[in-house]
C-alpha cells in the first residue's frame, strides 16, 4: 500500500511523455485533460498518503524502488522515498496548486498553436514530476536529480516563447544562476558523503555527532548557497524577476508556489544540522531579512504588474529564510503553504488581468479593471489582504509565526530583526496595495481600443481564482498562534515529529502572551493604516510620464544591482574571455598548433626545389654526396694512409 | 709498368666521365659518359687483381682473382644497362622528337 508513492510522480511523467511525444496528433483539449488529470490524479494518492501519515502520525516505511547507484560497497544509493510529515504536506501543496495552475493553463494558453500548446504541458508535466522527486526523495542524490530537473523545467518555461531574444536570455540567466546555487548544493552532498559514507536522510541525520563543528558549518553553508540559488535570495536571487519573461501561469507556479520553495523545503528537511550551527544560522537569518527588505524597496516603484509580484515573492522567500534562519521551522513551511496559496492566486489574477489588457503589463495604463472583473478583483483584493498580514487571513498566521519566532530566538538581536521584519511587512502592504489600486481602481488609462476588449475571464480561469482565494482566506487557520486558542497550532503539532531533534537542542523559551498579543495589534493597525493610505494615494493615480527621480528612481532602477552585476562579474569575465580567446587561444595554442603546420609547409617547399626534374642535377648531388661521403670517411677506411703509400 | 700509371689513367677516365654526365644534355652522349665511368672502375680493378703486391705486400697471386670476377659482373650488367637504357632512350625519341635530358624535367611533379 505505501508502495502507492511511487505512482505519484509517475503519472506526471506519463503526462509528459505522453504530451510530448504526441504533440503534432493530439487536440487542444486532449492535451489539456492529459495535462491535468495526471496531476489530480497524482492529488488523489497525496491526499490519501497524506491522510495515512496523518492518521498513524508517523512517516511510512517505503521500500527502495531500485539500487540507484552502486559502486563497490563504499557508494551505495537507492531510489527510494520518503513519505513523512513534511513531504507529504508538500505533495498537497504541489499537485493541488499545481492541479489549479494546470487547469487555469489550458484557458490561458489557448491562443498557442497545438504542438506548442502541449510542448507546454509537456514541460509542466515534467516539472511537476521533477519537483515531486525533490521532495519525496529519501536521500540528498533523489533530491538532486530533482533539484536540477526542476531548473531545466524553469529554463525551458522562462524561454517557452524562444523567439524572443530577450526571453531566452532571461532563461539563461536563470539556469546560470541557480547552476551557481546548484555547485554549493553538490559540494555539500559530497562533503556529507566524504564524512559520512551516506547520503540518505535518515543515516546522516543520526549521526550528526561523527561530525565535527567546522564540517557541519561548512556543509549547512554549502547547503544554504544552493538555497540562495533555487530560492532567489541574495546575492543570486536577481534572476527570479526576470524570470518573468514565461508565462503567467508559469510563473504562478514555478517562480512562487514550489520552485522557489526547494531551498526552504531543503533546510527545513536538514533542519538539525542547521540547529548545530547556529553561526550559519544567524547567516541564513541575515540573508533572508536582508533580501525580505530589499527586495520589498524595489516592489514599491515596479509598474510592470508582474514584477511586482517577483519581487514580492523574492521578499516572502526572505520571511521564509528568516524563519529556517531563527529555527522556527515549522512556521517557515507555514510560510511556504500559505504563500503557495496567495501568490499563485495573484498570479493567476494577474494573468487574467493581463488576458483581459491584451497583453499589456504597465500598470500606469490599468486602473478601473472592478468593474469589468468582478471575480478576479474579489479573489486578488482577498489575496492581497493575505499577503499584507491582514488578521484573519492566512498571511496574518504564517507572517506573525515567524516574526515573533525572530523576537523570541535566544539572539541579542532577535528585537532587530522584529522591527525590521515589522518594517519589510509594512512595505509589503504598501506595494502590494499600491498595485491593486493602480489596477482595479480609479479611471482606466489605456487605449480605447484596450477598454472595450476587457472582458471578464472564462470559468476555467476563475475557478482556480476562486479555489486558491479561497485558501488564501482559510489556509492560515491550520497554525493559529497559542495566544489565542490554546492547542490549535495543528501543523505544529502534525510537524512536530520532523523538527523534534531540533526543538530537543533549542528549548524555546515563549515569550509572554500578553506581550504578544500587543506586538501583533499595533503590527495589524500600522499595516491597515498603510493600506489605507496607499489605496488613497494610487487611486487618483494618474499617467504623468515624469520619470522617477532622486532615491525613487535608484529603486526603480533596482538599486543598479544588475548594472553592479554587470560592471563587478559579467564584464571582467568577458574581458578575461576575450583575453583567453584572442590572445591565448588565438596567438598561443592556435598559433603553436599553426605554426608547426605552417613550418612544415615551408621547408617542404624550400626541399621540393631539390626535385628539379633536371637528370643532370640529380648527378651532381650524387657526386657531391660521393665526395662529401668521402671527407666524412676520410680517415676510418685509411684512405690518406693508402694514397700516401702509393705515391 | 708501375700501378700508378693505371690509377692515374683511371681516375682522368672517371672524372672525363663525370664532368660529361653533368654537363652534358644529350642523352646519349650521357650514357657514354657513364660508360667511361664504368670502364674506369673496371681498369682499377683489372689492375689492382695484376698487381696486389702494390697495395699488399703480404698477398699471394690468387688475391685479385675477385676483382677479375667483379670485372666481368659489372660488364653484364651494363649491356644489360645499355640494352634497357638504349629502348628507353628510343621511345623518347618517338615520343618527343629529342633526346635533350632536361626536356623531360616535365616528369616531376
Amino acid at each position: 500500500m505505501n508502495e502507492l508513492v511511487y505512482l505519484v510522480p509517475l503519472f506526471p511523467l506519463l503526462g509528459f511523455l505522453i504530451n510530448g511525444l504526441c504533440r503534432k496528433q493530439l487536440s487542444k483539449t486532449l492535451v489539456g485533460i492529459i495535462g491535468s488529470g495526471s496531476i489530480l490524479i497524482s492529488f488523489i494518492i497525496s491526499v490519501v498518503l497524506f491522510w495515512q501519515v496523518k492518521s498513524t502520525g508517523a512517516g511510512l516505511p517505503v521500500d527502495p524502488l531500485f539500487t540507484f547507484i552502486n559502486i563497490g560497497d563504499s557508494f551505495k544509493v537507492d531510489f527510494s522515498f520518503q513519505v513523512d510529515q513534511l513531504s507529504s504536506l508538500f505533495l498537497l501543496i504541489i499537485t493541488g496548486v499545481g492541479f489549479l495552475i494546470h487547469v487555469y493553463s489550458a484557458s490561458y494558453m489557448h491562443d498557442e498553436e497545438a504542438p506548442h500548446f502541449a510542448r507546454y504541458f509537456a514541460y509542466l508535466n515534467l516539472f511537476v514530476f521533477s519537483m515531486l522527486l525533490l521532495v519525496l526523495g529519501a536521500n540528498y542524490v533523489i533530491m538532486f536529480i530533482g533539484w536540477e530537473g526542476v531548473g531545466l523545467c524553469s529554463y525551458l518555461l522562462i524561454g517557452f516563447w524562444f523567439k524572443n531574444d530577450n526571453y531566452n536570455y532571461a532563461a539563461k540567466k536563470a539556469f546560470v544562476m541557480n547552476r551557481i546555487g546548484d555547485l554549493g548544493f553538490l559540494l555539500a552532498i559530497f562533503w556529507i558523503f566524504q564524512k559520512l559514507g551516506t547520503v540518505n536522510y535518515a543515516d546522516v541525520f543520526a549521526n550528526t555527532n561523527k561530525l565535527s563543528a567546522t564540517d557541519i558549518t561548512g556543509i549547512t553553508l554549502l547547503l544554504f548557497v544552493g538555497a540562495t540559488g533555487k530560492s532567489a535570495q541574495i546575492p543570486l536571487y536577481t534572476w527570479l524577476p526576470d524570470a518573468m519573461a514565461g508565462p503567467t501561469p508559469v510563473s504562478a507556479l514555478i517562480h512562487a508556489a514550489t520552485m522557489v520553495t526547494a531551498g526552504i523545503y531543503m533546510i527545513a528537511r536538514s533542519n538539525i544540522l542547521y540547529t548545530l550551527a547556529p553561526t550559519v544560522q544567524a547567516v541564513v537569518a541575515i540573508i533572508g531579512l536582508a533580501t525580505a527588505i530589499f527586495a520589498a524597496t524595489i516592489a514599491l516603484k515596479q509598474n510592470d504588474i508582474k514584477k511586482v509580484l517577483a519581487y514580492s515573492t523574492v521578499s516572502q522567500l526572505g520571511y521564509m529564510f528568516l524563519g529556517l534562519g531563527v529555527g522556527a521551522y515549522t512556521s517557515a513551511v507555514f510560510h511556504v503553504m500559505t504563500h503557495a496559496f496567495f501568490k499563485a492566486c495573484l498570479f493567476l489574477g494577474a494573468g487574467s488581468v493581463i488576458h483581459a489588457m491584451g497583453g499589456e503589463q504597465d500598470m500606469r495604463n490599468m486602473g478601473g479593471l472592478s468593474k469589468h472583473m468582478n471575480i478576479t478583483k474579489w479573489t486578488f483584493l482577498l489575496s492581497c489582504l493575505a499577503i499584507a498580514g491582514v488578521p484573519p487571513f492566512s498571511g496574518f498566521f504564517s507572517k506573525d509565526a515567524i516574526l515573533s519566532a525572530a523576537l523570541d530566538s535566544n539572539t541579542s538581536y532577535g528585537l532587530v530583526l522584529y522591527i525590521i521584519g515589522v518594517l519589510g511587512a509594512l512595505l509589503t502592504a504598501f506595494y502590494m496595495f499600491r498595485l491593486y489600486s493602480m489596477t482595479f481602481l480609479g479611471q482606466f488609462r489605456g487605449t480605447h481600443e484596450q477598454e472595450h476588449h476587457l472582458h471578464e475571464s472564462p470559468k476555467a480561469i476563475t475557478i482556480p481564482l476562486m479555489v486558491l482565494a479561497f485558501l488564501a482566506v482559510v489556509g492560515g487557520f491550520l497554525g493559529i498562534p497559542e495566544v489565542f486558542l490554546k492547542n490549535s497550532d495543528w501543523l505544529e503539532k502534525f510537524l512536530a515529529p520532523i523538527f523534534a531533534s531540533s526543538t530537543a537542542i533549542t528549548q524555546k523559551t515563549p515569550s509572554e502572551g500578553s506581550t504578544e498579543i500587543i506586538y501583533m495589534a499595533v503590527t495589524s493597525v500600522l499595516i491597515i493604516l498603510v493600506i489605507i493610505f496607499a489605496r488613497n494615494k494610487y487611486m487618483k493615480y494618474q499617467k504623468t510620464g515624469a520619470e522617477e527621480n532622486g532615491f525613487g528612481k535608484v529603486l526603480a532602477n533596482k538599486w543598479y544591482v544588475d548594472e553592479i552585476y554587470d560592471a563587478v562579474i559579467v564584464r571582467p569575465l568577458d574581458a578575461l574571455a576575450g583575453f583567453l580567446k584572442n590572445v591565448v587561444e588565438k596567438s598561443g595554442i592556435d598559433g603553436f598548433v599553426n605554426g608547426v603546420g605552417r613550418f612544415v609547409q615551408y621547408s617542404s617547399r624550400q626541399l621540393r626545389l631539390l626535385q628539379s626534374g633536371l637528370a643532370g642535377n640529380y648527378i651532381l648531388f650524387m657526386v657531391l654526396s660521393i665526395v662529401v661521403l668521402f671527407l666524412i670517411f676520410w680517415n676510418q677506411i685509411q684512405i690518406v694512409q693508402f694514397l700516401q703509400k702509393i705515391f | 709498368m708501375p700501378i700508378q700509371y693505371y690509377i692515374t689513367l683511371a681516375s682522368i677516365l672517371f672524372c672525363i666521365g663525370v664532368t660529361g654526365a653533368l654537363t652534358r644534355r644529350n642523352a646519349i652522349i650521357i650514357f657514354m659518359c657513364i660508360e667511361l665511368m664504368l670502364n674506369a672502375v673496371n681498369l682499377l680493378l683489372v689492375a689492382f687483381s695484376k698487381m696486389p703486391f702494390a697495395v699488399l705486400p703480404n698477398s699471394t697471386a690468387a688475391a685479385g682473382t675477385d676483382a677479375q670476377l667483379f670485372v666481368f659482373f659489372i660488364m653484364v650488367v651494363a649491356a644489360a644497362e645499355v640494352s634497357v637504357g638504349l629502348a628507353i632512350i628510343v621511345m623518347m625519341y618517338r615520343n618527343v622528337h629529342s633526346i635533350d635530358v632536361n626536356f623531360l624535367n616535365r616528369l616531376k611533379n
